[in-house]
């Protein structure tokens, strides 16, 4: 009796050992690349966001040693049932190792929840709440582009310099909204202005004059807009329309993205101040990669920094791949290698991940051309002040992450 | 009390959109007994020819309020000719299908090629700025949008209800047979129909270009309130749909004032209570 439990003990440790061996030196990987590929956000993600994926596995030169990937994309209707559903199949049944882009925030906290239970990776470039790496931090994600806390205090503390220290908020209705009005309310209250007001307007809204009407009655000096996509820019136009901004109040786009920019024009959208981590003209590297990402966008479109996150988020992942020398499908233990590696690629340069899994990297403020500086399309922004890395996100001293040894 | 005027009015003007398009959905159900999911398709292309316009042939505004609205019910007659007249006689279900598939098909054309962001298109010189009303700032495109909404809506209606042309069409959806009995053609009669009411979503394309962005969703975004505001109304029902449309258009900027976020529920919840008191519809004749 006692050699036959033995035995069965000998092969279990056996077959353990077989497979472990086996995954350290397994070298496929499946890279699954969940986004709005048809809904207000698909400009900003979408495709584009699956061929910067696809860029970044050609570009790993992995495949000529000997590794095998495959990138695959679906569509999560900015809806959290569906893309919890597509992530349990993409874990369950097709093997997916990563998860990438992941925008709305609301999506992105449901799938977070999925992608820790089941020890697999989420690097989300897409998704703006500062929760994902402070109350609902997680071993197996990174938040890797920007976050409404450093929104807020990039954008929101530089208007607050200049004067703007009464605020009226106009905020979508669903968890994004929420986080970015509650950072941003911090940041300015701290900063020595008051919140005056706020109305939360349904997502996909069409008309907002009813909404910019209260916000004009409110006297508020900035009318922050804490909102994304077709939102922001139907309120933006709007407000013009309104004669909002002659009559002195000033809009603050807490989330704009180039590709709302292109979309407004430049006659409409000059002069407005925001928070990006990426613009392709910035240096030798963003525009190289971005000429050739362009030439293979159907709309010849530059990439947003949710995409170019998605590029800058897989070569480090690979690189943790490759000096683990195989893909060991432990969601938590290469999060944790990835964490003790510095980061460097050409699109964010040098930085690092922390604990809670925040990437840092430098926040700029823009301000956006005036048609007459601007030297042809996608040519959108000036350089207007850059925050450190160190100094842009929320400090690790205020987090309330569990993985933050205090 | 300021602050109210100013949300009647914008309630107004929004009104006016809910009114264009329900007339135009109204009219093709009356005359054609086609419930016409691709209305909000159709819109959309509307503002879409009247950015093509601009941006390649140097068209402005005003041209395109014509020309807009006709190109657009030419592609609606060319549909009615070769997928809709085949469906007249079978379930309504079947033209609701059709041409929910449409427009399913339409948008996503529009949405591979000019994503989804939208294009700009901006208000015509004569009508920018605006005028102090003193409860509120009224910019002169928003009047502009009321006025002319309202003087089409009763024009469409006056064409159905008090002319010739209109009789013969109330009667060949009464009786086509009989009708044409008496030498009307009938069958190009309903594709001018489809191509009228087709070319009303058109125009308030071009009309809602300049205050949204030109986007291959900005129908589908509306179609869903369009439908409710014609249940409302009553199916069919000239005068109640644009009535019910400047109504509802009211009711919904009251609401953005007082609790905005059920603003976009607001008008569904109506249509169950009108449902449920008065299956027809405020002004629909019984079925």
């Amino acid at each position: 009796m006692q050699n036959r439990i033995s035995a069965v003990l000998v092969a279990v440790a056996l077959s353990c050992a077989a497979t472990g061996f086996a995954s350290a030196q397994d070298k496929t990987i499946k890279i699954g690349v969940l986004t709005d590929n048809s809904g207000l956000y698909s400009d900003l993600g979408g495709v584009g966001s699956t061929l910067a994926a696809q860029m970044a596995v050609e570009d790993s030169g992995l495949a000529g040693k000997g590794w095998k990937i495959e990138v695959i994309s679906a569509d999560h209707q900015n809806k959290p049932d569906i893309a919890t559903n597509i992530a349990r199949q993409w874990i369950d049944v097709d093997k997916v190792d990563i998860f990438m882009d992941v925008l709305n925030s609301g999506v992105a906290l449901a799938v977070n929840n999925v992608v820790r239970e089941k020890n697999s990776i989420m690097i989300n470039t897409g998704a703006a709440t500062s929760d994902l790496t402070n109350a609902q931090c997680s071993p197996n994600t990174i938040h890797w582009v920007y976050d409404t806390y450093m929104l807020a205090n990039s954008t929101g503390q530089a208007l607050v310099k200049a004067g703007g220290d009464t605020w009226f908020f106009l905020t979508a209705d669903y968890a994004f909204g929420a986080a970015l009005e509650r950072d941003t309310t911090a940041v300015v209250v701290k900063a020595g202005g008051k919140v005056i007001g706020g109305v939360k307007h349904p997502l996909n809204t069409a008309d907002f004059s009813s909404f910019l009407l209260q916000a004009q009655a409110s006297k508020a000096k900035i009318i922050g807009m804490a909102n994304a996509g077709g939102d922001t820019t139907n309120t933006i136009k709007q407000a013009s329309e309104f004669g909002i901004v002659a009559g002195g109040q000033k809009l603050a786009g807490l989330l704009l993205f180039i590709t709302d920019v292109h979309s407004l024009g430049l006659k409409v959208a000059q002069g407005l101040n925001f928070t990006e981590t990426f613009y392709w003209d910035m240096n030798d590297g963003t525009r190289a990669f971005s000429k050739r990402f362009s030439e293979r966008m159907k709309n010849k479109a530059e990439p947003s920094m949710v995409q170019a996150g998605v590029y800058s988020g897989l070569v480090h992942y690979f690189k943790a791949l490759e000096a683990m020398g195989g893909n060991p499908h432990d969601g938590a233990k290469v999060v944790a290698k990835m964490k003790e590696m510095p980061t460097d690629d050409p699109l964010f340069g040098k930085g690092t991940i922390r604990a809670d899994g925040r990437k840092i990297h430098p926040a700029y403020l823009f301000e956006v051309k005036k048609p007459e500086e601007s030297k042809g399309p996608w040519d959108y922004y000036k350089l207007v002040g850059t925050t450190p890395g160190d100094q842009a996100f929320r400090p690790l001293s205020e987090s309330v992450c569990p993985l933050v040894k205090k | 009390m300021q602050a109210l005027y100013a949300q009647l009015l914008v309630g107004l003007i929004n009104g006016s959109f809910y009114a264009l398009l329900s007339l135009g959905l109204a009219v093709i159900f009356g005359m054609l007994n086609i419930i016409n999911f691709a209305h909000g398709a159709v819109y959309m292309m509307g503002a879409f020819v009247a950015y093509f316009l601009l941006n390649v042939a140097g068209i402005g505004y005003w041209p395109a309020l014509i020309i807009a609205p006709i190109v657009v019910g030419i592609f609606g007659m060319i549909l009615e000719r070769t997928m809709l007249q085949w469906l007249s006689g079978l379930d309504h279900l079947y033209g609701l299908l059709l041409t929910f598939g449409l427009a399913l098909i339409i948008q996503g054309v529009f949405q591979n090629y000019f994503g989804s962001s939208g294009l700009p298109y901006s208000i015509p010189d004569e009508l920018k700025g605006g005028m102090n009303l003193g409860f509120m700032f009224l910019p002169i495109y928003r009047g502009w949008v009321v006025v002319f909404s309202l003087i089409v809506c009763l024009l469409t209606w006056y064409l159905i209800e008090r002319t010739r042309l209109g009789a013969y069409l109330r009667a060949a959806t009464e009786n086509p047979t009989l009708v044409r009995a008496f030498g009307v053609n009938v069958p190009r009669m309903i594709t001018l129909t489809y191509g009228l009411g087709v070319g009303l979503a058109a125009l308030a394309g071009v009309l809602s270009a300049p205050i949204n962005q030109v986007r291959p969703l900005m129908g589908a975004d509306l179609i869903i309130v369009v439908f409710a505001v014609v249940v409302i109304g009553g199916m069919g029902s000239i005068m109640g749909s644009i009535i019910t449309g400047f109504t509802l258009g009211v009711v919904e900027g009251l609401t953005k004032y007082f609790y905005p976020e059920a603003s976009n529920t607001v008008v569904f919840v109506l249509m169950v209570l009108v449902l449920l008191v008065k299956p027809s519809g405020l002004t629909g004749r019984a079925a």
